[in-house]
């Protein structure tokens, strides 16, 4: 349970896929003009990475992985075919954003027209493949943990889009530089919120990385307390110099 | 009759300067912004670019004729994914911590904007060898404004370029250092990236009034 807690906040605030990996800027800089677009596309992001990223997970378990294919029988214990999921990724990715959008328009309308015409887009954000991308390469261990790795990265995405979106519909009254008007600061305001969005990177105490860090500073300081021993001995060694009397200055006299 | 017509030169120079893709039509910002804390990493991803939608473009002109238009999407991202499939062995086999550094990112040039972008407004209209000639000059224009924030990242950020100290060793106080300068932490954490790219925006809109947009 408490992993899972821990991913969440993660996904959202620290690893954010906006400000911490640039994913999915494409579509962060183009429908970020209005509040109302901003919330639909953020929406059917998130709702995409909740269904392609565990999907993803269980093609990399059984199909991609290095021995993924061992269930097939030990005669195939050797098989590595991780070089192909960048294609298998982006083709279940395509086919998801059609099978959703047909579903969508099947049974639910309402939200067929309130995310239908972001759906198309989405296929080439780069935020979905980043996402599947990300889960492979930071070995996300359960199903259960896929599942909450896609909802909160799309929740963070989401976060982005909908503060930038306010913010610019903010800036409009303002009196911007001419050159810098529309993307100029739309990059400068994104890369300040992103400062901003490092200050959560100590928001989670425990779990392995601040044992680590605990780790480093404890070798640190023992090295620093080596040197502070060392140095102290080489002072004693030359008082006693000094006190025998046997310095440099003295072989000079 | 000169290699390139005028028309084709337009085709190259233009993506560099007036119409590039990531100051201008706002395409493939996401691997731009990433991985260019190090100028070398910058050059590979650039270079990985200029091939992908190099040999894309020419793939998808050529099958331009045959290609249902209702399942193009699908034909484009496979032709992608195949020829990043290529770029990201290549890199595994000949410089493998380069693609370490790179990680995520070179898989995702499959999503990266331009690339599709150029095939559908470019390639699915044009012939081979204008779709080829358009494809390395926006790759280039790409390029271009990747190395450039390389560079300033990494000389302000590291005070090294393509790994080589340039301004002197900030530990033995050689150099520039010796007058009292330092490092710039700040440029080599994320969002440096994206301030670098609005003041490059800045700049060059400037110098061309006609690119302000209306807000």
């Amino acid at each position: 349970m408490l992993e899972h807690i821990e991913l969440f906040f993660r996904s959202i605030f620290i690893d954010n896929m906006v400000f911490a990996v640039f994913l999915g800027m494409c579509s962060y800089l183009a429908v970020s003009k209005k509040v109302t677009t901003a919330v639909g596309l953020g929406a059917a992001v998130i709702f995409v990475l909740g269904v392609t990223v565990p999907l993803n997970w269980l093609l990399d378990k059984y199909l991609l992985q290095d021995g993924a294919l061992v269930w097939l029988g030990p005669e195939y214990a050797d098989y590595n075919l991780s070089f192909l999921s960048f294609i298998l990724f982006i083709a279940t990715i395509a086919t998801m954003v059609q099978l959703v959008e047909i579903i969508v328009e099947k049974f639910s309308p309402s939200l067929y027209n309130s995310l239908g015409i972001f759906l198309p887009l989405i296929a080439v954000n780069c935020a979905i493949l980043g996402g599947s991308l990300f889960m492979q390469s930071r070995q996300i261990e359960t199903f259960g943990l896929a599942v909450n790795y896609g909802i909160s990265s799309g929740i963070g995405w989401f976060l982005a889009i909908l503060a930038i979106a306010a913010i610019r519909e903010k800036i409009r009254y303002s009196n911007v530089p001419a050159p810098l008007r529309g993307l100029g600061i739309t990059f400068i305001i994104t890369g300040l919120m992103g400062i901003g969005f490092q200050s959560f990177g100590g928001m989670l105490t425990g779990g392995e990385e601040t044992a680590e860090a605990a780790q480093e500073s404890a070798a640190v300081q023992k090295l620093e307390n080596q040197e502070k021993a060392s140095l102290e001995e080489l002072k004693k060694e030359e008082e006693a110099l000094t006190t025998k009397g046997v310095s440099y200055n003295d072989v000079n006299k | 009759m000169a290699l390139l017509s005028k028309k084709d030169t337009n085709l190259i120079l233009d993506p560099l300067a007036d119409n590039n893709p990531i100051t201008i039509q706002v395409l493939g910002i996401c691997s731009a912004l990433a991985i260019t804390a190090e100028l070398k990493a910058s050059l590979v991803m650039a270079i990985a670019v200029i091939f992908v939608l190099g040999v894309g473009n020419v793939v998808i002109s050529a099958m331009r004729n045959i290609i249902p238009s209702k399942i193009r999407i699908i034909v484009q991202l496979i032709v992608v994914a195949t020829l990043v499939i290529v770029v990201d062995q290549v890199l595994k086999a000949f410089a493998y911590p380069l693609s370490k550094t790179l990680s995520v990112f070179v898989g995702l040039i499959i999503t990266n904007c331009i690339i599709m972008g150029r095939f559908e407004a470019f390639a699915l209209g044009n012939g081979l060898w204008r779709s080829f000639l358009d494809g390395i000059g926006n790759a280039l224009g790409y390029g271009v404004i990747l190395i450039i924030v390389g560079f300033f990242r990494e000389l302000f950020g590291s005070g090294t370029l393509f790994g080589i100290p340039v301004l002197g060793d900030p530990i033995e106080k050689t150099g520039l250092y010796a007058t009292g300068y330092e490092n710039n932490g700040f440029m080599i954490i994320p969002p440096a990236a994206l301030i670098v790219v609005g003041v490059i925006i800045w700049v060059q809109r400037s110098k061309n009034p006609a690119l302000v947009e209306e807000n």
